[in-house]
């Protein structure tokens, strides 16, 4: 990597950061969102710890790896939306006239949202320790923090690469629900063993299961490293294979 | 030609515009059909094991009791939908170009609202429709299904009237779409996808005086137990309640737009 190339990732990342600082209420739907999501959800499904079966006694530890994960996929999801907006005004044509390679225009991307995903993480986590969930210990809150970074930036590519095919903010529903789909389908609301059928064989199939089952270790147990490395194995697929299609996709992108 | 039917013309048309507008844009559709479909699926294969709860009312299944859950979220983000279109109309200037028509200045909010009970019927009956065709039974049959739909789609007009309002009063789209979260508030802190009694503090507290709650229960009893009166009588009341202070806001936004030009 080129000296110019990271200048060129410090600069986007920092277009990212100065969005933040000047336009405040850019941030607010990904934090928004999760935290009522966190809140509601903790407040209607409360009792389904009731069941027989369910794994604690204590929803909120339950539910607060999801919301966390559900952040990073909206912030991850944001990226795309503000590239597709590039896109329309223009900005991106620029870009690529420049002399900076592809990969190192979507690195920045990326990256910001990684960095950006650990407001609403802390936000949620905030609210959380308020209404009583479980402190995971200090190994816990690095693995949900780390994982939602890495979701973030998987998020980031796979809305990414549609900014880049669709080319319009109308695609923007397909980049929230996308990620929204693949961060619920999962344990998200009970064990796998309470889910009715046809959602535990989706949430068998679905990596991000894994994901989600390794951040919430530490709300409702011990951390063990066989619970984490699937969950790690897991991210580092997708965003492999997200990072690869919209490398292609921009490599693709006409001027 | 009447000046009834000329104002009916006029709604009808508008409201045509507003339906074809959605259709057309998927940011505007998507809150209405994708992800309340998304999440009633979610939340049934997740959850479904909480009619197993001491203390949920019998159903036939959890689909059948989220139906109207389901519909409330639908016409909610219809209404709101609506009110960021007529937002979007007015930042671009469309509002004022009819605004200088010769037609009734009120039924350009009318014309929106028309369109957002088509939106409120279209959601009711696509909710009808995944539940039917997933399983659930509608125990008030035909006459509660009519009434579901009819409570629903009579929802999204009182909900779409406040975006209106808030329209005409801010003229800016992102002020209207910064209401999203708080239709998810309103929904979460009432009866929409869980009983009251079964509810965590606070929210159950909240639930019981949420009014909300007692149009989702209207739409709801049609469904899962059968036609009550009662249940449908409190749920028509508290709509036409929402309706006519959003329409008298609606109505005083207007003027002082007309007034003051913004």
């Amino acid at each position: 990597m080129r000296r110019q190339d990271i200048a060129t990732i410090v600069a986007l990342v920092d277009r990212a950061k100065n969005e933040l600082l000047r336009v405040p209420g850019a941030a607010v739907p990904g934090v928004l969102a999760p935290t009522i999501f966190f809140l509601g959800l903790n407040g209607v499904f409360g009792s389904l710890t009731q069941l027989t079966g369910f794994t604690t006694d204590n929803y909120a530890s339950f539910l607060v790896p999801v919301s966390i994960l559900q952040g990073a996929g909206f912030t991850g999801a944001a990226t795309g939306v503000n590239l597709a907006r590039d896109i329309e005004g223009g900005w991106l044509d620029r870009l690529l006239v420049s002399p900076a390679p592809r990969w190192v225009l979507l690195t920045g991307l990326v990256i910001s949202a990684s960095l950006r995903a650990f407001i609403p993480a802390t936000f949620v986590l905030a609210v959380a320790f308020l209404v009583g969930a479980h402190w995971p210990g200090l190994d816990g809150l690095l693995i949900a923090y780390a994982m939602a970074a890495v979701t973030a930036a998987t998020a980031a590519c796979y809305s990414s690469g549609l900014a880049l095919h669709y080319k319009s903010q109308s695609a923007a529903p397909l980049m929230q629900a996308g990620m929204l789909a693949l961060i619920l389908a999962t344990t998200a609301y009970a064990p796998l063993e309470l889910m009715q059928s046809w959602l535990q064989d989706v949430a068998r199939v679905n990596p991000m299961t894994l994901v989600v089952d390794a951040v919430r270790q530490g709300f409702v147990g011990e951390i063990a490293w066989e619970e984490t490395w699937p969950g790690i194995l897991a991210l580092a697929g997708m965003l492999a294979l997200f990072g690869a299609l919209s490398l292609r996709a921009m490599r693709r992108i006409a001027m | 030609m009447s000046r009834l039917a000329t104002n009916l013309r006029v709604v009808g048309t508008l409201g045509m515009r507003s339906v074809r507008q959605t259709f057309r844009r998927p940011q505007l559709m998507a809150p209405i059909v994708v992800f309340p479909t998304l999440l009633l699926a979610i939340q049934t294969g997740g959850a479904g094991s909480a009619v197993d709860l001491p203390g949920f009312p019998p159903v036939q299944s959890f689909l059948q009791f989220m139906l109207a859950g389901a519909m409330m979220q639908s016409v909610m983000l219809a209404g709101n939908s609506g009110g960021i279109a007529l937002a979007v109309d007015i930042e671009m200037g469309f509002t004022d170009r009819l605004f200088a028509a010769p037609i009734s200045r009120f039924t350009i909010v009318l014309g929106r609202l028309a369109g957002t009970a088509a939106l409120g019927l279209f959601a009711a009956l696509w909710f009808l429709a995944i539940g039917l065709i997933f399983g659930a039974e509608i125990e008030g049959g035909v006459l509660g299904a009519l009434i579901a739909v009819a409570l629903a789609t009579a929802a999204a007009v009182s909900i779409g009237g406040v975006g209106s309002s808030i329209a005409l009063r801010t003229g800016r789209a992102s002020i209207v779409q910064g209401l999203f979260p708080l239709v998810f508030v309103v929904l979460f802190l009432s009866t929409a996808f869980f009983p009251e009694d079964l509810m965590v503090e606070p929210a159950r507290t909240i639930a019981k005086y949420n009014p909300l709650s007692l149009v989702v229960e209207g739409i709801r009893e049609p469904i899962i137990t059968g036609v009550n009166a009662a249940d449908v009588l409190w749920a028509a009341l508290t709509i036409a309640g929402i309706m006519a202070v959003s329409l008298l806001l609606s109505a005083r936004a207007l003027r002082h737009r007309l007034a003051t030009g913004g």
